[in-house]
């Protein structure tokens, strides 16, 4: 009997090469600078459930992301590596959410789709690195949770077994399926996108995107229904309006500032035996060090 | 009622530093606020902790004592925390930003639905208006963090929900004692009436804490290396430094990331914060994630072949030139003017 994983993926915009005109002169983030991209520990998160899907015959492994239509682009990247199918969670109603927004309808997806026995989720998402979302959904689901995993060990009879990165130390632990589990980017790397897969799911598409589109392969999606990648909406899953976007955020950003150094008055010097010299003595006299 | 809370990290019976750091930033928000500061202990053989917390000036320790809550597991403490919150409806909880704080932290908020704003920078006192709402507020908690990979800095607020959580990292702010004789009260917590068996469903069964060799945090002298030292070989010259000057040796990403030092040494946004008295910045740029890090530190000395290298605007000395010239100078000297 094989496991029913679902693995939580963002499309984040890729703040670790942020260059110069990635922010605007008002100090706001010029997100079309950036690329999109697959949240990096996510792709670790992804790769956990691959192994456990190649390891326990039978098991599927479903990727559900929440985010503007481009992030169907995450659903079909994941399914080029190995997942089966995906959801796309996608609303004007979930605009301005923060995480516990986010999780709540995360987790309200999570019930409409199905059961699981393994929820996988990245550690952290780089456009907050707040690491906030895969508890809160544990939580709201009224799972338990494991984070900071780094090896799925095993997952069977109903138990799962877990190896945990800590920041001074390692832990082993096991828990009861079903179960959230968040995966640290120490976990080994996602596997490349599969050749052969790149061919069956390029084509794979959300029904908004059929319809902008003007390729017209209608019979192609019927005949083919794992090309239909599912997409979902505040209305499929019952979410209370009060809990989604930015009524249901309890935090709320004030302000926001680019940074701007307070310039020092500094001595500034050379590198002659002399300048180096008076410096040594100067942090000497003054206690500095010595 | 309404106090500031503060969630103590425990191991071994040692309370840890950014737990101690915390209360000192509990304490002066406290006293701003006017109210009362108190922490949670939750664990085993909790006897005498209150030794270890009550001079950082905590009026009431809430103490969990039981077996099966050490080591940490989420879900008895996430459930110990959040019936404790319900009852004593505290304005601000604070806990650290690092494993424990980082599993804890969301459970208990997304159950309170209060809000959490994760690895502040910073922690202030301070107004709001929403003018759409046509409301003000007094006394919030701004939570100041840099947001977008560290590119920008955000003001986090939490109008309406409470607790106004908080996780800090270790390092970020100062550990100072309050009042040596400073004495609290302490309220034991019934476990029983808390947890149940359910929130023992997960289990630990291997354990290995190690303590980290390196001691950069607690040293007053830092001297740290950045990509421009171009080799782990370079890197020895700032060994050598340190070790004449009686320093540690810290690194910036980009050296790690290229291998030249090992990532315990890491200071800034993703890695340690320090505040030393002085810290010798050697061929490191200054992007924002790294001065996040080190730019509270006393005295701070650049070596830099590029003038206008943005750790400059930081230095009280600019060194323009290049480091394999300087360092063994430096050493040189303080020799030559010590001996
Ligand atoms: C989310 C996020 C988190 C991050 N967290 C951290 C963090 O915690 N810590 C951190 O450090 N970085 C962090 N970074 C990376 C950071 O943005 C920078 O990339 C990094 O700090 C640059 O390191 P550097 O100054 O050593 O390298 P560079 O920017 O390449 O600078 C090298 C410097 O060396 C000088 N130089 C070259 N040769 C010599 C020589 N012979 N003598 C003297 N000077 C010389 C050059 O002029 C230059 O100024 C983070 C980035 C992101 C996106
Ligand atoms: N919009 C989203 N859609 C799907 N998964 C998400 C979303 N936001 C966060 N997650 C998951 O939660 C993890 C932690 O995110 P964060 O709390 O934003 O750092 C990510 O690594 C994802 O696995």
């Amino acid at each position: 009997m094989g496991l029913k994983i679902v693995v939580l993926a963002k499309q984040v915009p890729d703040t670790r090469n942020v260059g110069k005109d990635a922010m605007k002169a008002d100090g706001t983030v010029n997100r079309a600078a950036l690329p999109a991209i697959f949240n990096p520990e996510d792709l670790n998160a992804l790769e956990q459930a691959l192994r456990l899907k190649e390891k326990y015959e039978g098991s599927t492994v479903t990727i559900l992301t929440m985010g503007p239509g481009r992030a169907a682009e995450i659903i079909r990247e994941g399914m080029y590596r190995g997942a089966d199918n995906g959801f796309l969670l996608t609303d004007r109603a979930f605009a301005g959410s923060d995480t516990l927004a986010t999780s709540y309808a995360l987790s309200k997806a999570i019930e409409y789709i199905g059961k699981f026995d393994v929820i996988v989720c990245g550690r952290q998402a780089i456009d907050g690195d707040t690491a906030q979302v895969g508890p809160q959904v544990a939580e709201k689901l009224n799972l338990p949770q494991i984070t900071y995993a780094e090896n799925i060990v095993s997952a069977e009879n109903g138990k799962i077994v877990v190896v945990r990165r800590l920041e001074r130390g390692v832990e082993t632990v096991s828990g009861p399926m079903p179960m959230v589990v968040t995966v640290n980017s120490t976990a080994p790397e996602c596997r490349p996108r599969n050749a052969r897969r790149l061919m069956q799911f390029k084509h794979a598409r959300t029904i908004t995107e059929r319809q902008e589109s003007n390729d017209d392969y209608v019979a192609m999606y019927s005949e083919r229904p794992y090309l239909n990648i599912q997409e979902i909406t505040a209305l499929d899953i019952k979410g209370d309006a009060a809990q989604l976007g930015l009524s249901g955020s309890p935090t709320k950003v004030k302000t926001i500032e680019n940074i701007v150094f307070q310039a020092k008055e500094s001595k500034i010097l050379g590198t002659s035996d002399d300048e180096i010299d008076e410096l040594m003595k100067e942090l000497i006299t003054n206690h500095t060090i010595g | 009622m309404n106090n500031v809370f503060v969630y103590l990290e425990i191991e071994e019976g040692i309370v840890a530093d950014v737990s101690l750091e915390l209360l000192t930033k509990g304490r002066s928000l406290a006293n701003q606020l006017n109210c009362k500061l108190e922490a949670v202990a939750i664990g085993h053989n909790l006897k005498g902790l209150e030794k270890q917390v009550f001079p950082y000036g905590v009026d009431v320790l809430h103490t969990a004592d039981d077996a099966r809550l050490y080591p940490y597991t989420t879900q008895p403490h996430a459930t110990i925390l959040i019936k404790l919150f319900e009852k004593e409806k505290p304005q601000i909880a604070l806990m650290g930003a690092s494993s424990i704080g980082r599993d804890l932290g969301p459970r208990v908020s997304s159950a309170l639905h209060s809000g959490l704003t994760a690895d502040c920078t910073s922690l202030e006192i301070g107004g709001h208006e929403d003018k759409k709402a046509g409301k003000t507020y007094t006394d919030l908690l701004y939570q100041i963090r840099p947001a977008f990979g560290g590119n920008i800095v955000a003001t986090i607020i939490n109008p309406d929900c409470r607790p106004q959580m908080a996780t800090v990292r270790e390092g970020v702010m100062k550990k100072e004692i309050f009042a040596q004789n400073h004495v609290g009260k302490i309220k034991p917590i019934e476990v029983a009436e808390y947890v149940s068996e359910t929130d023992f469903a997960v289990s630990i069964i291997e354990r290995h804490m190690e303590k980290s060799k390196v001691n950069i945090k607690n040293s007053s002298i830092i001297v740290a290396g950045g990509y421009g030292v171009g080799s782990r070989e370079n890197f020895k010259l700032l060994f050598d430094l340190a070790e004449v000057i009686g320093g540690e040796v810290g690194a910036s990403r980009a050296a790690i990331d290229a291998g030249y030092a090992d990532k315990d040494r890491q200071i800034g946004q993703t890695g340690i914060t320090v505040r030393p008295k002085l810290y010798i910045a050697c061929g490191i740029s200054g992007q924002i994630q790294h001065v996040a890090g080190m730019q509270e530190s006393a005295i701070i000395i650049s070596i830099n072949n590029d003038a206008n290298a943005p750790i400059n605007q930081l230095a009280d000395y600019r060194i323009n030139g290049e480091l394999e010239e300087v360092l063994p100078k430096m050493i040189q000297f303080y020799k030559k003017n010590t001996k």
